[in-house]
């Protein structure tokens, strides 16, 4: 006589398919795409004509095809581009309209978050490359100046709101920040030295 | 006195749960399905440069990728290539065609919203990016992003 054959107890499938599925939700994360994002300027109209930008008001950064640096006429160095760049950028005192001769020039804004009538840097960033320049130090040189904004923004922002930029939440604040530190980057059509 | 209750009798019988397990499968087998990334297989390497100032990338499905360097076929030699979804651009010309497609898939809202992320290997050299971002001046698309991995550094 045959026996019975007991059921087998079923119960932990689930557990074991729980297990799995948890297993798959976890490894699946897909890579995050992360990058700098940058805004690209409107094409020129054809009868544009050259706007004139006072020499004092432009900080002039040159790659040449060897991935050299040039700093306002000088050769330099990728590690001393953010301390020169936030240095030349920043507004300094922002109820005194006059700054020293060998800074940009101010100009006004009113941004009442901030205190009102203020008088913010004119200072622009000309980045030039050679058209040969790798597009690795074209990043690092992008990245640099990038960094140096976000701690001009740091700076302001622990100054009135007593937190990072990134740490605040209020629109409002983001934004005066933002009007107060511009992404002042002027990018030059680049120069066919180097070759492809 | 009450008398012991009998034991069993009218209690409710349990749910089967047999049919859990399928459940869950139903479910494990949805979230394997639906994962399976939309991405164009790359004819070109890349290996993006790195930096700290990194910012994610958000709603992808609202962006656009071209892919820039040197070709994964030896016989296409090591010059950068252009490879827009599936293929190799021929002509900077066919970087308009791509990104108007890539605007007519999308809702008109949503049109503005478009971001193209250039992701270009390191050892490029500028000039064929700068090709590519003229181009898209041209078009109008004007939202950019290089795609660089996050370096982990100490601070200065």
């Amino acid at each position: 006589m045959a026996r019975p054959v007991n059921e087998i107890n079923a119960g932990s499938m689930a557990d074991i398919a729980f297990l799995l599925l948890i297993f798959f939700l976890v490894t699946t994360t897909m890579d995050v795409d992360t990058g700098i994002t940058r805004k690209l300027p409107p094409p020129p109209p054809e009868d544009m004509e050259d706007i004139k930008v006072k020499e004092r008001n432009i900080f002039k950064v040159l790659v040449n095809k060897n991935d050299r640096l040039l700093l306002n006429g000088i050769p330099g160095d990728i590690g001393e581009l953010r301390s020169r760049t936030m240095e030349f950028l920043r507004s300094g005192d922002l109820k005194n309209p006059a700054s020293s001769t060998d800074m940009p020039e101010k100009r006004e804004a009113d941004i009442p978050l901030l205190g009102g009538q203020i008088w913010i840097s004119k200072g622009i960033i000309s980045l030039k490359n050679d058209r040969g320049t790798s597009y690795d130090m074209y990043i690092q040189v992008q990245n640099e100046l990038a960094a140096a904004i976000r701690e001009l923004r740091d700076e302001l922002s622990n100054k009135f709101f007593g937190m990072r930029f990134d740490q605040l939440t209020d629109e409002d604040k983001i934004d005066a920040i933002q009007e107060a530190v511009p992404v002042a980057i002027s990018e030059a059509e680049p120069e066919d030295i180097g070759g492809k | 006195m009450a008398k012991f209750k009998k034991k069993g009798g009218k209690g409710t019988p349990a749910i089967s749960t047999a049919s859990l397990p399928d459940i869950i499968f139903m479910l494990l087998f949805f979230f394997m399905v639906t994962t399976t990334m939309r991405e164009a297989t790359l004819l070109v390497k890349i290996k993006p440069p790195e930096a700290t100032e990194v910012q994610k990338l958000e709603k992808k499905s609202l962006v656009d990728y071209i892919y820039i360097g040197p070709p994964q076929k030896k016989q296409l030699g090591t010059d950068s290539r252009i490879q827009l979804n599936d293929q190799f651009a021929t002509d900077l010309k066919d970087i308009r065609e791509f990104i108007e497609l890539g605007r007519s898939q999308r809702d008109e809202a949503d049109r503005k919203l478009i971001t193209t992320s250039l992701k270009v290997d390191k050892d490029t050299k500028m000039g064929i990016v700068t090709d590519v971002k003229q181009e898209l001046r041209e078009v109008g698309a004007f939202k950019i992003n290089y795609s660089t991995a996050k370096k982990q550094i100490a601070k200065r």
